[in-house]
């Protein structure tokens, strides 16, 4: 048996984990959201990342997210590739700042924006 | 002489709070809104929370914080009627509603409102607030200041970190540090509980591997020009330090997440009346304080959980604003909400009778399988706990307007683990 808190909404329900017969027992979860994260988080644990990257002569940071959750493992070498991203404007919310980010098959996007200067 | 002009609802303050309340008083109906912002950019604290977990109640998705202020840009932009005023600074409000301001475009202007929302959010608590003895070098940072700097400046702090706080910012601000090569030793609990959401435990410290010492608190800082180490011990059941447990921990950078304290000195001017247990104005089920024609929402009310619930509260003291400047609340009927057992906070604090109003209650410590009672109604609870708001919408079946008070209570928890 394992006990899990639910990380997909602040309501954070303590979700029982018992492998069946079948595959896995999941119980405590209040929707079907925390259904999918306890199954995937005992077989494969993803997370979104969330960071900021440089913006070419701008004067603050842009934020990023991976649009879709990635494996954990992967989010190290996501956050090194993150990291070496300039980026230079305009950006509009959403835009594609880098594709395939780790190898996961999922893009990196902004969540802010770079006003243009046109 | 100074500049005056008649309006009809004045917003103080466009994070999230201010952005909702003056997006639903003009869907209201409201005529001619002054939106009041200091900064050079609305949206107030989100476009520093670039982490996920935003706006799951009210969008219905899981959003960042300049994601989610973005949807709130969008929408006053698609409102004529709101004049929103940035690097535009509230100097003073009057009980009758006058609203100074100063900018370096306008210069000295006074708004007379007929309504005027205060949404001026709250602040962190700093150093000073807990009292740490020791030097006083550079590298210690209150972890909203410090995500300011990291994830709009991007300027990293330092090499190694003790966080002091296990409130939200503190939990969020390990991750992020931590992502950003900094090694976070420790995150230190005065409580002997996380005063943040449990998923933040989970994803922020779990993953990560970093070490939470519940009822330890920071008892010295060391180092001259700059942060060297500091002196951490365990604490008693009454809070205090147990300094020959202690132990010392390198670092070089400290980072207090100790609390948020509703920012309500503009408040105060205008003759509002607050609430101790909140530290923001007293309230009503429509979010009208203790002066007429004056609301107050968001955080400058009470320290929320989530933005969610600032929009969601925000958008009916909005629209409680435009039914004020139509006449149409006013002398209503209210109880005072009683704190009964283990409840810290209820906000609103004052009921009106014939409205369903939900409520934001916190209780003092955590237990489990508790009844809440609120008034004649009640619900189970399976788990309560300071760090997490309870919610509870009163009916008007609820309340019995003999009593004179409605009264709020947690009974037959359990206490232990």
């Amino acid at each position: 048996m394992t006990e899990l808190t639910c990380i997909v909404c602040p309501v954070g329900c303590r979700i029982r984990v018992d492998r069946a017969e079948n595959g896995l027992k999941i119980s405590g979860n209040d929707c079907p959201r925390g259904l999918t994260y306890a199954r995937e988080e005992m077989t494969a644990p993803k997370r979104i990342l969330t960071a900021v990257v440089e913006v070419a002569g701008g004067e603050s940071m842009l934020p990023v997210k991976t649009k879709e959750a990635i494996a954990k493992a992967k989010i190290w070498l996501a956050m090194q590739e993150t990291k070496a991203i300039t980026v230079s404007g305009p950006v509009t919310v959403g835009q594609v700042i880098k594709d395939n980010v780790a190898g996961s098959g999922v893009p990196l996007v902004a969540t802010g924006m770079i006003p243009g200067d046109a | 002489m100074l500049n005056t002009k008649a309006v009809d609802l004045v917003v103080v303050g466009g994070g999230p709070a201010g952005m909702a309340a003056a997006v639903a008083a003009a869907e209201a109906g409201v005529e001619e809104i002054v939106l009041l912002e200091r900064q050079a950019k609305l949206g107030g604290i989100l476009p520093q929370c670039i982490h996920n977990g935003f706006g799951l109640r009210y969008f219905k998705e899981e959003l960042t914080g300049p994601e989610y202020a973005y949807r709130f840009m969008l929408e006053l932009k698609k409102k004529p009627r709101i004049q929103v005023k940035t690097e535009t600074m509230v100097v003073t409000i009057t009980p009758d509603r006058q609203v100074v301001t100063t900018s370096a475009a306008e210069g000295l202007v006074c708004y007379q409102a007929r309504a005027v929302i205060l949404a001026m959010g709250c602040r962190e608590r700093p150093r000073g607030a807990i009292n740490i003895p020791g030097t006083r070098p550079a590298g210690i940072y209150t972890a909203g200041s410090l995500q300011y700097l990291l994830n709009i400046e991007g300027f990293l702090p330092g090499r190694t970190a003790v966080i002091l706080g296990s409130g939200d910012i503190g939990l969020i601000m390990a991750r992020r540090l931590t992502l950003e090569g900094i090694r976070v030793r420790a995150v230190l609990e005065l409580m002997p509980y996380s005063n943040g959401l449990n998923r933040n435990v989970v994803q922020c410290l779990e993953d990560f591997n970093i070490p939470l010492y519940l009822s330890h608190t920071v008892t010295a800082i060391h180092g001259q020009g700059r942060v060297e180490k500091v002196s951490v011990a365990p604490v008693d059941a009454d809070l205090q330090p147990l300094v020959e447990k202690g132990f010392d921990l390198a670092c070089d950078t400290l980072v207090l997440s100790v609390g948020l304290i509703p920012e309500n000195e503009l408040s105060l001017q205008a003759g509002v009346e607050l609430d101790p247990a909140t530290g923001g104005p007293v309230v009503d089920s429509f979010y009208q304080t203790t002066v007429e024609g004056i609301f107050a929402c968001g955080n400058v009310a009470h320290v929320h959980d989530v933005v969610d619930d600032v929009s969601a509260e925000s958008a009916i003291a909005g629209r409680a604003a435009a039914a004020y400047l139509r006449g149409e609340i006013g002398g209503n009927r209210w109880l005072p909400v009683k704190a009964g057992r283990n409840i810290r906070s209820v906000v609103p604090q004052r009921i009106v009778v014939g409205q369903a109003t939900p409520l934001y209650i916190r209780a003092r410590f955590p237990e489990k399988n508790a009844q809440l009672n609120v008034g004649h109604g009640h619900s189970k609870r399976r788990i309560v706990s300071p760090g997490e708001t309870i919610y509870y919408t009163v009916k008007p079946e609820d309340i019995c307007s003999q009593e004179g008070f409605v009264r709020v209570g947690l009974e037959g928890g359990k206490v232990d683990d």
